[in-house]
């Protein structure tokens, strides 16, 4: 039986706040909503940066992406403060409990020699384009225009950092400090690591917002995910024994199926707006695919050698699909 | 045979130094000033990035599994406020005013300082100085956005809430803290982060916080009180940092202390201006009072700061200029604020009131020296005016101060009875300031500040063209319900309807 409490009724004087009101209408607003649209001052900015006075301190016209309202790049997810924490809070937990598996059951020394240093030839090395990835999406945050295109930014940088954590974790588990440093050595010389090396420095220097976007979150983590995490890790690794692999990087392929939900929604709404950012997010998305993948190439070689270069091409293919949704030609 | 190899035991240091600044590494396909071009022109000579001290040490998975129990606790305690009509267990709809100022003038300081530090989470050429950054940057966003979840509920039955997207860029009254945090963002890296980090964080935050946090707690305020407790191991992590920055610069270099001294007077000022709506909120907006304005300046001010600056005199910091100066506004700044506010209260989001013969006589035990002698008799006019059915309201504009942009009603330092006005002429134009210490910030940036946007010429410009109407549209104020006198308004009438039915059989 259903008892309804009584409680005193009053009568609510409005429903929402007036921003919110004028983009959906009066009726209640969600908390995404409330914590994302028009949150950015847009009007009557005081002062010029000194750092670019030619430009406003919160300036669309950062990016050749032109769009009539930045607020239309939403985040699929809803992801506010609060419920971003409270999913990542989860995926910690279940990766805490892998660690702690893997540890406990003595794995990691179950591995044989010859995959132990697959992997940490792979995996460790790029801790440091996690660390790139950061300071690329951190960028964005900081410098793109409207909060639902910005504040997942900032999620996505200290996910990239969390995963460099984790990754480091990895190569303690797996090896050693000397796993660290071997991997930093690698990353700094070895002739596999620079093409991807100098893509990294290079989006270092890129100062348009959604380039670096397409550059990081498009293309270069629609090829590196894919192949490593899935490619290397759950098939070559696991196929052989190193089932224990996958465990440890479980986060990284459950965040990227999550994210690129949203990476996808970005594009599709930017490049729906107009022809003009059609054409522009197709000459990005062409030419940073390109660069990545030939970058992917020495990479994905240190795990399946001659395979590689079929490995890199198939995932290309299914990145330009990908793209090719997202109302983009390629 | 156990085969396990004994791993080398790693320290907690060591260990988060691995999980953080070792994850960085020297450019060489880009030039690290093409990697960091904005971290030179300020002129700070920075020597070693790896003699950074992490303010905190914590990774990811520990931050998400922190705050998310943090979070879990903040929605659970706004959702049920909402749902039991946790506001008529306010002392007194009147302390409402406080939160409107808040929600347009402070929250969106908050997101302002979101994006700052996410400015500087890239700027700077430290990994571990990056990290601390971030962290803040994450946060600062979350401030504003539980700040927002907590008073969406109140703006469901009360004005002056409904518009804070538009009076943020728009009234007059929340250009004082637009125009702080735009400035702090308009300069460089380093200089916002003594602007943000250390000044306002580290010196000032407990004179915004405290007062305001226990002035919630004070009025039966759940949700405010609520997001207070939450943030608040958020500041001290930011309050760390905001020090260890200081200190980093400070140990560098000896040529970064008049640098960084020149900002610290700055800032301390231009904080202190901003800090000026608290005091008026903390004696005279709070139906129950915490302490006055001058108890918190004793503590948080004058102790607290006090031994801040004796610690940093090692490195040749000397207080900020304008502390003597400070010291001697702190008995009348409240009273003059609030007289401002009574007779401009068309013009704002939220309501004044002429304080009550109870209140009065509260001033004057808190204000032995002031109150009594320069203010009551004028609120007693005001309230003469007001029962002959004259309320005084003065139509005239304002004339804002172009540093501060707060309307130059404050006093000669060492004369209550005259009003402080200075002028500077620069490139042939007439500048105003409310005090030396707003005409020095000017003097050394004029550059800056000429660019200031100032709400009053706003009014002669178009659309607005000089119409009260058409100016009360343009700031989505609605004349006779957010703005004017709290007696007689409709927050007013419905507070006292809403608690009657819910505390009587009527």
């Amino acid at each position: 039986m259903q008892i309804d409490l009584r409680t005193v009724a009053i009568q609510p004087q409005r429903q929402a706040f007036d921003h919110l009101v004028r983009r959906f209408g009066d009726k209640p607003a969600s908390r995404y909503q409330e914590g994302s649209y028009d949150i950015q001052a847009a009007e009557n900015l005081h002062y010029k940066p000194t750092w670019a006075p030619e430009k406003a301190l919160y300036d669309a016209s950062l990016s050749r992406i032109v769009m009539q309202d930045w607020y239309a790049l939403k985040d699929p997810r809803q992801f506010y403060y609060s419920t971003y924490t409270l999913t990542r809070a989860r995926q910690q937990e279940t990766a805490e409990a892998n660690f702690a598996f893997v540890e406990s059951r003595g794995l990691a020394d179950m591995l044989s020699d010859e995959l132990r240093d697959v992997a940490l030839k792979v995996l460790v090395p790029l801790r440091h384009a996690a660390w790139g990835a950061n300071q690329h999406n951190t960028f964005i945050c900081g410098y793109g225009y409207g909060t639902t295109f910005t504040q997942p930014c900032m999620y996505h940088a200290m996910d990239n950092l969390g995963i460099a954590q984790y990754l480091s974790r990895l190569g303690l588990l797996l090896g050693d400090t000397d796993a660290l440093e071997a991997g930093k050595q690698a990353w700094l010389d070895d002739a596999a690591w620079q093409p991807l090396r100098r893509y990294v420095e290079d989006c270092l220097v890129l100062r348009d917002p959604v380039e670096l976007f397409v550059a990081q979150n498009v293309a270069l983590d629609g090829l590196l995910y894919p192949l490593v995490y899935e490619r290397i890790v759950d098939e070559h690794l696991s196929a052989r024994g190193a089932s224990a692999v996958a465990m440890l990087t479980q986060f990284m392929s459950d965040w990227f199926d999550e994210t690129r939900k949203w990476v996808d929604a970005v594009l599709k709404v930017a490049a729906a707006e107009s022809e003009h950012n059609r054409d522009v997010l197709q000459e990005w998305t062409r030419s940073w695919s390109a660069r990545a993948a030939s970058a992917m190439v020495p990479i994905v070689e240190l795990a399946l050698g001659a395979e590689a270069d079929e490995a890199v091409g198939q995932q290309l293919a299914a990145l330009t699909a990908r793209i090719q949704k997202t109302g983009i030609p390629l | 045979m156990d085969m396990k190899v004994t791993k080398k035991k790693l320290g907690l240091k060591e260990k988060y130094k691995l999980m953080t600044r070792d994850l960085g590494w020297d450019t060489t396909y880009q030039a690290k000033e093409d990697v960091f071009p904005y971290v030179g022109y300020e002129g700070i000579k920075i020597h070693d990035w790896e003699k950074w001290e992490d303010p905190f040490r914590l990774t990811m998975d520990a931050y998400w599994k922190y705050q998310a129990e943090k979070e879990r606790k903040f929605y659970a305690i706004i959702d049920a406020h909402a749902q039991n009509n946790g506001h008529l267990n306010l002392t007194d709809a009147r302390y409402l005013s406080a939160l409107k100022i808040f929600l347009q003038a402070i929250s969106p300081g908050e997101y302002a300082a979101h994006k700052g530090f996410a400015r500087v989470g890239r700027e700077f050429p430290g990994v571990g100085t990056q990290v601390a950054c971030q962290m803040q940057a994450i946060d600062e966003i979350r401030h504003a956005q539980t700040q927002i979840h907590a008073m969406s509920n109140y703006n469901r039955y009360y004005n002056g809430f409904h518009a804070f997207a538009d009076t943020r860029d728009r009234i007059w009254y929340t250009s004082v803290a637009r125009s702080f945090f735009d400035d702090a963002m308009s300069a460089g890296p380093f200089e916002f982060m003594i602007a943000i980090g250390f000044s306002f964080e580290y010196v000032l935050t407990n004179l915004l916080f405290v007062p305001f946090m226990s002035g919630a707690a004070y009025n039966g305020d759940m949700a405010t009180v609520t997001f207070g407790f939450s943030a608040q191991s958020d500041e001290a992590r930011h309050m760390t940092l905001g020090l260890e920055c200081i200190k980093f610069m400070l140990e560098q270099d000896p040529d970064n202390l008049p640098i960084v001294q020149n900002w610290i007077d700055k800032w301390f000022w231009r904080g202190f201006r901003v800090l000026g709506l608290v005091s008026t909120m903390m004696d005279y907006m709070l139906p129950k009072r915490v302490m006055s304005w001058r108890e918190a300046w004793d503590i948080y001010g004058v102790e607290n700061g006090g031994a801040l600056f004796k610690d940093l005199a090692r490195y040749g910091i000397k207080p900020p200029k304008g502390w003597d100066d400070a010291e001697k506004a702190i008995d009348h700044m409240s009273h003059q604020f609030m007289l401002g506010l009574y007779q401009w209260s068309f013009g704002t989001a939220f309501h004044s009131w002429i304080p009550s013969e109870d209140d009065m006589n509260w001033l004057s035990a808190k204000y032995p020296d002031t109150f009594d002698k320069y203010y009551r008799p004028r609120w007693k006019h005001i309230k003469k005016l007001a029962d002959a059915g004259t309320p005084f309201k003065n139509y005239g504009l304002a004339k804002l101060c172009q540093c501060c942009q707060l309307p130059t009603v404050f006093t000669e330092p060492d004369d209550p009875t005259l009003t402080c006005h200075r002028e500077t002429v620069y490139n042939g134009q007439k500048y105003h300031f409310c005090s030396d210490g707003c005409q020095h910030v000017f003097e050394n940036e004029p550059e800056k500040y000429v660019q200031a946007w100032l709400p009053m010429p706003q009014l002669f410009q178009e659309p607005i063209n000089g119409d009260l109407g058409a100016w009360m549209e343009w700031v989505s104020l609605r004349d006779g319900k957010d703005n004017g006198d709290y007696a007689g308004s409709e927050d007013q009438q419905n507070f006292e309807a809403w608690r009657g039915l819910a505390t009587t059989n009527q």
